[in-house]
């Protein structure tokens, strides 16, 4: 009994060292983040199939499902079929395509493996986009029989502009053409035509076959000619030094830690370069400067931070940075700001780019009102043409402009990916529209605007009218009330000799916005185009009711600034739904609630509440005739109506 | 200059995406199944907020079915840290008395561990849920977001992902949505152990062998964890070292015989191992796709 301990113990402490010397080998590995893509049958998941087989990381059951499924649905007769093991779901194995990011994992002696397996298939080139965005090293596939295909290029293209560092074209299947050198020279020749005119530096040319196993981790035998690494060898060798460690230190400010009075720390990942305890720092965009005090863990204060660690800063002044700001190294070349900007983008939404629509920006931990004002043009990837286009579709790359509601910090994304890359989302949908890459500041105006002085100008025209031209933005539910008490409002207007108009879906959904889908997000254009409508009638000296149900304070923000806050007045219609239901006649909430209409504010989409209208009214509480004269005293009050 | 190591690499990512969470939606939860990822999660949660408390609750979804040591960890861990937590029973499911043994393993996990979900979600009004699984356990959680969306009824659509480009994840939702987050999302079964060892984070002994009383079940190794298992004809429980792999309820998860005692040994073992972590559970069985169908249905 007792010589059994001993032998346990004697067990269990070589079983110790041998695990403390394998996790010291494993504290030397790398990470390395590579992405496969190519067209849709060229090859990919076999070949992550064979990594992930050959580095004998398959389980036992892992396999043992493999060769049944590949019995049923496999394309390899009774071979185990290898795209089938990472081809996960159940939609794509029917279809034999992937159509997600797929990632794998796998190592080596040297290094631990994140593979992401992207689709093949046009449509799904947003797909193939996001895997690009988090990749160290990409695996272009090429079938040799094939040669480029416009999705080759198309991924060349846009690995190259996300920067991936380092570029392998894997010319696949070279046992269909009989292991030839002259076909894989052939196509290395195209490829490097190609790459040039995409300003790509380097990149690595591999004959293979990962159906054969020929140079995946073995050299081949077949190919005696070529004398270049493997895959494998390749994929274990390449530099993975990161060059954000050499730039310039950045940290956006994720989350302020302020557990008590005495700690306030700023909570984020370090983007770029490092930064020592004593060392000055800058916040942007306030500009102020203090030095980092201490950095916090729970293991103990560290000296020194390094890029892409996950970190906790102290300062020794108390400077008011929040989410989003940028913690800086020293004062001198700092992150650039604008509110304009020249950019890539890579539109992923099946609805079409409306040039002027207000989205979130989000870059770094900082979210943004922007729009695009300006489509410069659309690339072709094939021919690397630049066309003159207004919008942009689903998978199309076009340089345009884009401005935000406020300045940013930001650097060129060629200098400094996380500074520099941004996505667009819908701010009604809330999905994710586009990714952006910008590539400078853009100065000077967009657009032609009009430098030659009116000789009858806006006040000419009120006086002439006396009346003080404004707009009364009326805000609430469908079936609130706005027409009504608008109309209530117009005929006071028009009987004492007012000149004035009413906006609403009645006249502006036919004509002004015949092209905009009301069930998505064209709520926001339309809401854009009714202030600018209603500032031009303004303009004109027209006193404007505008009835709409604008629902997101956002929204109306957008409207008071186009329309100015001193021209501004902005009524809640806060009617019980129960009253708007009984005024339903024509069953618009009862087929919103059957999910035949959508996005109607109140059923599946927010109403955000006015905090500061300027008068709120029910229809419980005021007849249509009483909320007039109270809107009646309102404008005589604030001087509108002349004497 | 001092590159940073894989786990360097994966522990800072899982912090950000916490802190992402915290930073952008109203009222999450961790998710706290009391296994080992789940301890390594709240590991790195506690690193992300510190000197702070956690500024959110762990939920807990006991379907009554848990080994009894389960508990008790869990238990000590809430002295031990402080945290808020929440435990939650599906009372319909108690008042029915689902079980394994008589609705089998299905019924019982969909209703005591996917409904027990939803509700608890539903009744603390969440709108973000982190959970501890990794893209390494099985192919459609490989194809999974890090910010992964449900619908009202937590349903998850694998065709309507939204792309997340760099580190840049859009929390945005629309009603009634909610957010399940996998801040381990990168990280192997093997990165789990190794985290383990090096942080020395405590972990429920069942992962470590011991002798245990177990019968075998269609090649399964069941621990008689209490009197409630019932026994087939002829079925005596046998004291096994056995450790296990993966921790759910004790009548549907499989044992493993292992001489593996101590931690060094169990990361020695799984460096060997032949047969992959979830195999010990039976849920997955049942068809190829079951996962899927099963995340479409609401199971986190």
């Amino acid at each position: 009994m007792s010589q059994d301990m001993t032998v346990g113990q004697k067990a269990s402490q070589k079983a110790i060292a041998e695990v403390k010397a394998y996790i010291d080998a494993q504290r030397q590995k790398t990470l390395l983040r590579f992405i496969t893509c190519g067209s849709v049958d060229d090859g990919k998941s076999t070949l992550i199939g064979r990594l992930l087989f050959e580095s004998k990381l398959l389980f036992d059951d892992q396999l043992e499902n493999l060769k049944n499924v590949s019995k049923k649905l496999g394309t390899q007769g009774d071979d185990i079929d290898f795209a089938l093991l990472v081809d996960g779901l159940a939609a794509e194995r029917e279809q034999g395509i992937t159509i997600d990011v797929a990632y794998r994992f796998f190592n080596t002696e040297q290094r631990k493996f994140i593979v992401i397996d992207t689709p093949g298939h046009e449509q799904y080139t947003r797909n193939m986009a996001t895997g690009a965005s988090q990749a160290d090293l990409a695996v272009l596939m090429v079938d040799a029989r094939q040669g480029l295909t416009t999705q080759t290029k198309r991924h060349a293209y846009i690995v190259q502009a996300l920067g991936v560092k380092h570029i392998v074209v894997a010319i696949n299947k070279m046992d269909l053409v009989d292991y030839g050198q002259d076909r894989f020279d052939e196509l290395v020749e195209n490829f490097r035509t190609f790459s040039q005119k995409i300003d790509m530096e380097a990149f690595t040319a591999i004959p293979m076959s990962a159906l054969k196993g020929d140079n995946v981790l073995e050299a081949s035998g077949h190919m005696d000619w070529y004398t270049g690494p493997t895959l494998m060898q390749h994929l274990n060798t390449v530099s993975v030094a990161d060059e954000v460690a050499e730039k310039p230190f950045r940290m956006p400010v994720q989350w302020v830690n302020r557990p008590d009075l005495d700690f306030r720390g700023f909570a984020g990942r370090v983007v770029s370069g490092s930064l020592k305890v004593g060392d000055k720092i800058t916040s942007m965009p306030s500009g102020k400067t203090s030095k980092l005090a201490r950095v916090y863990t729970v293991d103990g204060d560290l000296d020194e931070v390094l890029a892409g660690q996950s970190v906790t800063l102290c300062l020794e002044d108390e400077i008011d940075a929040s989410r989003g700001d940028i913690l800086c190294a020293g004062d001198a070349n700092l992150p650039q700001q604008s509110d304009n900007f020249h950019v890539k983008i890579l539109w992923m939404s099946e609805q079409k780019l409306r040039v002027g629509r207000t989205f979130r920006m989000k870059i770094g931990a900082h979210t943004v009102n922007a729009s695009v004002t300006q489509t410069k043009h659309v690339i072709d990837v094939n021919t690397l043409q630049h066309i003159s286009a207004e919008t942009l579709e689903l998978n199309e790359i076009g340089e345009c402009i884009v401005r935000t509601e406020r300045p940013i910090c930001f650097e060129p994304y060629a200098n400094n990916r996380e500074m520099g890359g941004f996505i667009l989302i819908d701010k009604i949908t809330n999905a994710t529209m586009a990714m952006g890459l910008i590539a400078d500041a853009h100065s000077g105006a967009d657009l032609d605007q009009r430098t030659q002085e009116l000789t009858i100008d806006r006040a000419a025209r009120a006086d002439q009218k006396r009346q003080v031209p404004l707009t009364v933005w009326f805000t609430g539910l469908k079936r609130s009330g706005k027409t009504y008490i608008a109309n209530a409002l117009e005929r006071k207007l028009f009987a004492r000799g007012c000149h004035s108009f009413i906006l609403d879906p009645g006249n502006v959904l036919p004509g002004m916005s015949e092209d905009l889908d009301f069930e998505s997000s064209d709520q926001i254009e339309n809401v854009r185009r009714v202030a600018h409508m209603s500032k031009l009638m303004n303009d004109a000296g027209l006193i404007v009711m505008t009835c709409f149900t604008s629902p997101l304070s956002f929204e109306r923000r957008m409207a008071r600034r186009i329309i100015g806050t001193e021209n501004f007045l902005e009524i809640h219609m806060d009617t019980p739904i129960e009253i708007s239901l009984a005024q339903d006649s024509q069953g618009y909430f009862e087929k919103a609630r059957r999910g035949e209409i959508k996005n109607v504010a109140g059923i599946d989409m927010r109403f955000e509440p006015p905090k500061a209208a300027d008068l709120t009214f029910s229809l419980r509480k005021h007849s249509p005739e009483d909320a007039a004269d109270i809107i009646l005293a309102k404008l005589t009050e604030m001087g509108v109506l002349g004497g | 200059m001092n590159t940073l190591s894989h786990l360097d690499v994966l522990e800072a990512e899982a912090i950000h995406i916490m802190r992402e969470v915290v930073a952008e939606v109203e009222n999450p939860v961790m998710m706290y199944s009391v296994g080992k990822d789940s301890a390594v999660m709240l590991h790195l949660a506690l690193k992300a907020f510190a000197p702070g408390k956690l500024p959110f609750p762990l939920l807990h979804v006991d379907t009554g079915f848990k080994f009894r040591e389960m508990i008790a960890f869990r238990d000590q861990m809430q002295k031990d840290y402080g945290f808020d937590l929440i435990v939650h029973q599906n009372q319909d499911g108690l008042d029915a008395g689902i079980n394994p043994f008589d609705h089998g393993s299905d019924v019982h996990t969909n209703i005591m561990k996917t409904e027990g979900l939803k509700q608890a979600l539903d009744a603390g009004g969440f709108d973000a849920a982190f959970g501890g699984a990794r893209r390494d356990e099985e192919a459609t959680r490989a194809k999974e977001r890090v910010f992964s969306f449900r619908t009202k009824t937590h349903g998850w659509d694998p065709k309507n992902q939204r792309p997340e480009l760099w580190s840049l994840y859009n929390a945005h939702k629309n009603i009634g949505e909610s957010i399940r987050v996998f801040p381990m999302s990168n990280w192997t079964e093997f990165d789990v152990w190794q985290y383990i060892y090096e942080q020395n984070i405590p972990i429920v002994p069942l992962y470590l062998a011991a002798k245990r009383p177990v019968v075998e079940r269609d090649g399964v190794l069941i621990m008689v964890d209490d009197d409630r298992l019932p026994l087939r004809d002829g079925e005596i429980p046998m004291q096994k070292m056995v450790r296990f792999r993966t921790l759910g309820c004790y009548p549907l998860t499989g044992a493993v015989e292992s001489k593996a005692a101590t931690l060094p040994e169990i990361i020695q073992e799984t460096l060997v191992a032949r047969v992959s972590e979830r195999s010990g559970r039976m849920i997955d069985h049942d068809q190829a796709a079951s996962m899927e169908k099963k995340k479409r249905e609401g199971y986190f």
